[in-house]
C-alpha cells in the first residue's frame, strides 16, 4: 500500500503524489517512513535532502528548514524553501 | 466665443488623457487580482497544513507553550496593519486603518499596552500624520508580497513576541487585514495571531476539517517542536493576510478605476456637447453680423 506524499513550501506546493517510501533527515538522524508508520511530527536538520521513492523511480528534494509531518492519512514535508533536484 | 470653444476642447483633451490613464490601471489591477487570487490558492497547502498540525501539537501536548496557552498577565500587544503603498485605490486602506482604530480603542480600553506594526505607505503616512509611533514599518510590496517579504515582518514581531512583554517585548499579537470576498466586497478584519485561536472541538480530538487528529510522536521533543513552529505559523499567516490583502487592493483599485473611467466618459461627453453648442453659437453670430453687415450697407446705399 503506498503512501501518499506531499512537499510544499509556503508559496506553493513543490511536489505530491503516492510513494513507497520517504527518507528524511530530522535533527535527530535519518528518517525513513514506510506505509503504516506511526504518526510522527518531526523538525527536518537544515540544508538536508528529502528523498522518495516510487515505484521504480526516486525523487530528491533539496529542503531547508522544515518540519516532517507523518499521519495515517500520509506524509507532508513542510519546507520553508524547497527544489527538486531530481 | 471662438475662446469659449477653445476652452472645452482643451477641457475634453484633458480627460481623455485622464481616461486613459485610469482604464490603464484598471485593466491592470483586474489582472493583478487574478495573479494574487492564484497565489492565495497555492499557498494554501502549506498554510492548512501547518495549522493542522499545531492543532494537533496543542491538543495532545501537555506542556504549557505561549504559542498556545498565552501568558498570564499580557500588558503589551502589537497590532500589524496591512494597508497599500498606493492610493487610487478607494476606501481600502481606510477601512483597513479605521478597523485597526477601533482595535487599538478596544485594547487600549482593556489596558494593554500598543506596539504599532505598519504594512504599507499610506498606513505609514496615516500614522505619521497623527503623531503615532510606529514600531515598525514594512513598505514596498503591498502590491505583490512574497514569502521573504512576510519574513521580514514575521522576525520582528517573533523576537518582540519571545522576548515577552516584560522585557520590552509583546505578548499578543494581532493582525488587521482586509479579506478579499469577492470582486465586488472586501472587508477588513481583526484577527488574533498569537496566542493561537485554537478551533475547540469537543475534547479537540478533531481538526476544524473534521478528521481527526493523529496523535504524534515527537522528533526531538515536543517543546522543541513548537519552538521551531512558532515561525513558520507566524510567517504563513503573515504571507496569507498579505496575499489576500494584495488581492483586496487590486479589487478595490481596479473598482474605484473604473468609476473614474466611467465619469471621464461622461465628462468626456457633456464638454463636446457644450463644446458642439459654441461652435453652432459662433457660427449663428457670424452669420447675424454679415447679414447685419449687408443690409447696413444696402440701405446706406
Amino acid at each position: 500500500m503506498p503512501i501518499r506524499v506531499a512537499i510544499v513550501s509556503p508559496e506553493q506546493e513543490v511536489w505530491s503524489g503516492e510513494a513507497d517510501m520517504v527518507v528524511a533527515r530530522t535533527t535527530d538522524g535519518d528518517l525513513g517512513v514506510l506505509p503504516g508508520h506511526v504518526p510522527l511530527l518531526g523538525v527536518l536538520a537544515p540544508g538536508g535532502t528529502v528523498r522518495v521513492k516510487t515505484g521504480g523511480r526516486e525523487i530528491s528534494a533539496a529542503v531547508d528548514g522544515g518540519f516532517i509531518s507523518v499521519t495515517r492519512q500520509g506524509v507532508s514535508i513542510l519546507a520553508e524553501t524547497a527544489t527538486l533536484t531530481g | 466665443m471662438a475662446g469659449q470653444l477653445r476652452e472645452y476642447r482643451r477641457r475634453i483633451r484633458s480627460v481623455q488623457s485622464t481616461k486613459k490613464i485610469t482604464k490603464a490601471m484598471e485593466l491592470i489591477a483586474a489582472s493583478r487580482i487574478a495573479k494574487a487570487r492564484a497565489r492565495v490558492a497555492a499557498a494554501r497547502p502549506y498554510a492548512e497544513e501547518i495549522t493542522r498540525v499545531i492543532e494537533a501539537v496543542a491538543s495532545q501536548s501537555t506542556t504549557s507553550h505561549p504559542l498556545t496557552t498565552g501568558r498570564e498577565n499580557a500588558p503589551r500587544v502589537a497590532v500589524v496593519v496591512v494597508t497599500s503603498d498606493r492610493g487610487l485605490a478607494g476606501g481600502y486602506s481606510s477601512n483597513a486603518l479605521k478597523r485597526a482604530g477601533e482595535l487599538t480603542e478596544t485594547l487600549r480600553a482593556a489596558g494593554k499596552d500598543i506596539e504599532l506594526h505598519v504594512v504599507g505607505r499610506k498606513g505609514v503616512g496615516f500614522y505619521r500624520f497623527r503623531g503615532r509611533t510606529i514600531d515598525g514599518e514594512y513598505t514596498g510590496f503591498s502590491e505583490q508580497p512574497s514569502y521573504a517579504d512576510a519574513k521580514s515582518v514575521a522576525d520582528a514581531l517573533i523576537s518582540s513576541f519571545v522576548a515577552g512583554g516584560e522585557d520590552g517585548g509583546v505578548d499578543e499579537i494581532h493582525l488587521v487585514h482586509t479579506e478579499y470576498v469577492s470582486a465586488l466586497t472586501q472587508t477588513a478584519v481583526a484577527n488574533r495571531l498569537l496566542p493561537m485561536v485554537l478551533s475547540e472541538t469537543d475534547g479537540a480530538s478533531t481538526t476544524s476539517a473534521g478528521t481527526p487528529l493523529p496523535q504524534y510522536e515527537f522528533e526531538p521533543s515536543a517543546e522543541a517542536v513548537l519552538d521551531a513552529l512558532l515561525p513558520r505559523y507566524v510567517e504563513s499567516r503573515l504571507y496569507a493576510a498579505l496575499l489576500e490583502s494584495a488581492a483586496s487592493e487590486s479589487a478595490a483599485r481596479q473598482r474605484a478605476m473604473k468609476s473614474a473611467t466611467d465619469n471621464a466618459e461622461d465628462l468626456a461627453r457633456i464638454y463636446s456637447r457644450l463644446a458642439n453648442r459654441a461652435r453652432q453659437d459662433a457660427i449663428t453670430q457670424e452669420i447675424s453680423e454679415i447679414v447685419g453687415g449687408a443690409n447696413a450697407l444696402a440701405s446706406a446705399g
